[in-house]
């Protein structure tokens, strides 16, 4: 250790060590270390656009972009086949509407008994059980669609239900997704300055017009982030609707059949025996590749919202 | 209201004009009522629908599961499936995943934390990972099959306990990542520049202080990521798990099957012999994760006390 005299005689009492080229390097190589680890996590954005880029244009080399974007059947895995993503994406939209339709006002409404209603203590009991529906595995949500939902509502009100359907498929994701929307939505509400609220109160409102004529609107955009991320999970719900919606590719919107979303689509293909480079093969990642685009931009929009709603108190 | 309406004094009637100044107030009361209940009733669906959801794979699953159900192999016989390999290979992927996104989630939280400057670069690897958190998991699917599957077998060999665990590992860092950032942002600066202070490195305040006091935080959020990774099915069914596998895995490298694939293979069977199968196999997985949350809440209650 080349260390100065002026160094040396600080460093007799022995709890000041001082600059050495050992420890200069040292907290030099931890560093590299740590920024390293960032750089993998950043390089899987990469990796993924990498893969899905690729094996796409491979796709697109067989097979007509134009008849992707607008052909009106969907045949992957039969002999002449036809690659109409639209059949896909309208299935996929189908069960995604159902599912915004349960989630949206059941939990906002949650959000707003949570923010406005519930005292201390029955918040903090209640938000965590909530959240176990976001970690109950959607392979089980999948289960309980099919063996479950599905019965139920074609014993009592709809005896035409086929047993794979967008209906259950839809309604069940739907239920996955309240926490989803229920806390990004609490969180926006949460922030709104109580000054509104008092405001509010003394011009004579009451509890209920300030929740919902002052707060709603103030906190409007973190329920649009809240909306379009929930949006942006059922889109990419994948085990629910490979379970319960069936694989049925073809163009309705009747929720009462069976559809084929994206998602079940990739894991009818994956489940099976698929040689890597074939038709089918590249199909899989341009189907991705639709999905993953639709995804991103939703969560930008999210993004966008979040930070408007923090950036305006 | 209109029979209100004559009662009132002109000072009132003037301010009625507006429109905003409603003092019917019982109307007004009443619908603040229905509307407590409706908001409260909303709050409750999702935990009545949980509670029936918890009843019912029990009721369906819980008669099924046995020792034997849990030591047998796969079977075409629906009675004498068991779900031993499937459970073994979650256990392989859950510890293997841990070991890959524990160190390097935890690593990239300290830097982006407490060594990156704020330039670009470091906003945009923000915004990258927290858009990586919203990405569906089967498109990391897509990515392990491209990349680890197809591009690396002779690393990984192919369709194997590696593969798999490497593409959730990919899939839950972004969480782990999070969580961590989160616990390191609440710790005051004082504890650091106290550390500065005394002439410790920036490293040696991490390792002594940030770390011990950021632990609970991110203990807690990885091991509700790494739940998340034991009932992923969606991207292990697209790297290539195996739903009927007749052997224990043996290593890292060998062919696996996890709980959430056999689940989904019994479900896919018509025998309604094996929707009992899949029933049981809820509840095996249910546990399984109802054992590691409690684990969770365990380690964050102990840490807790001691910072």
């Amino acid at each position: 250790m080349a260390v100065n005299s002026e160094q040396s005689a600080q460093s007799k009492d022995g709890l000041w060590r001082p600059e050495s080229r050992m420890r200069h390097f040292r907290e030099w190589a931890i560093k590299i270390l740590l920024a390293a680890c960032a750089y993998i996590s950043v390089s899987t954005t990469f990796g993924i656009v990498f893969v899905l880029l690729f094996e796409t244009i491979n796709f697109f080399r067989e097979v007509s972009i134009v008849d992707f974007l607008t052909a009106t059947t969907w045949s992957a895995a039969f002999a002449n086949p036809q690659f109409g993503i639209m059949v896909l994406i309208c299935g996929t939209l189908l069960t995604t509407v159902i599912a915004i339709a349960v989630a949206l006002p059941v939990g906002l409404l949650a959000a707003i008994y949570l923010s406005e209603y519930a005292s201390a203590r029955w918040r903090r009991r209640l938000k965590p059980a909530l959240e176990v529906l976001a970690g109950v595995p959607t392979i089980v949500y999948g289960y309980f669609a099919l063996t479950f939902v599905t019965p139920l509502l074609r014993d009592t009100i709809l005896p035409s239900l086929t047993i794979f359907n967008a209906l259950s498929a839809g309604l069940v994701m739907g239920v996955m997704i309240i926490p989803t929307i229920a806390s990004v939505s609490e969180d926006a509400i949460y922030a709104v300055p109580r000054s509104l609220r008092e405001g509010g109160y003394a011009l004579g409102a009451t509890k209920r017009e300030v929740a919902t004529k002052i707060v709603v609107p103030a906190a409007l955009s973190g329920i649009v982030a809240a909306t379009v991320l929930g949006i942006s999970r059922a889109i990419g719900e994948t085990m629910i609707v490979a379970v319960a919606a069936g694989n049925q590719a073809h163009l309705t919107a009747n929720p009462l059949e069976s559809v084929q979303t994206m998602t079940a689509f990739i894991v009818q293909v994956a489940s099976g025996d698929t040689p890597t480079g074939s038709l089918t093969y590249n199909t899989i990642f341009a189907v991705g590749s639709t999905l993953f685009v639709m995804t991103l931009i939703l969560n930008i929009i999210s993004y966008l919202f979040v930070r408007r709603f923090r950036e305006a108190y | 209201m209109a029979t209100e309406h004559g009662t009132r004094n002109p000072q009132q009637d003037r301010s009625e004009q507006g429109g905003l100044f409603k003092t019917s107030t019982s109307g007004r009361h009443a619908l603040d009522w229905l509307f407590l209940i409706l908001v409260f009733v909303a709050t409750m669906i999702g935990l009545v629908v949980l509670a029936v959801l918890l009843v019912d794979i029990a009721v369906d699953g819980v008669p099924h599961l046995s020792w034997k159900f849990i030591t047998s192999f796969p079977s075409v016989i629906p009675e004498n499936s068991g779900i031993y390999p499937a459970l073994l290979g979650s256990l392989w992927l859950v510890a293997l995943t841990a070991l890959i996104s524990v160190p390097l989630g935890i690593g990239a939280a300290v830097y982006l934390e407490e060594y990156a400057a704020d330039t670009w670069l470091t906003r945009f690897i923000e915004v990258n990972i927290s858009n990586l958190a919203g990405v569906p998991s089967i498109i990391y699917g897509l990515l392990g099959l491209g990349i680890f599957v197809n591009l690396l077998p002779s690393v990984t060999s192919g369709e194997s306990i590696l593969s798999g665990a490497l593409t959730l590992s990919l899939l839950i860092l972004p969480i782990i990542i999070i969580a961590t950032r989160e616990a390191l942002r609440t710790i005051p600066n004082a504890v650091r520049e106290g550390g500065y202070a005394l002439g410790a490195t920036r490293w040696e305040v991490i390792r002594s202080h940030l770390l011990p006091m950021a632990l609970p935080g991110a203990l807690t959020g990885t091991i509700l990521a790494l739940s998340r990774a034991i009932g992923e099915a969606a991207p292990l069914i697209v790297v290539g798990a195996a739903t009927y596998i007749t052997f224990a895995p043996t290593g890292p490298l060998s062919n696996y099957s996890a709980l959430p694939i056999q689940i989904f293979s019994w479900i896919s069977q018509p025998q309604p012999g094996f929707q009992t199968a899949a029933a049981a196999g809820v509840v095996a997985l249910m546990i399984v994760l109802l054992l590691t949350n409690s684990v969770a809440v365990m380690l964050r209650n102990k840490y807790q006390k001691r910072v």
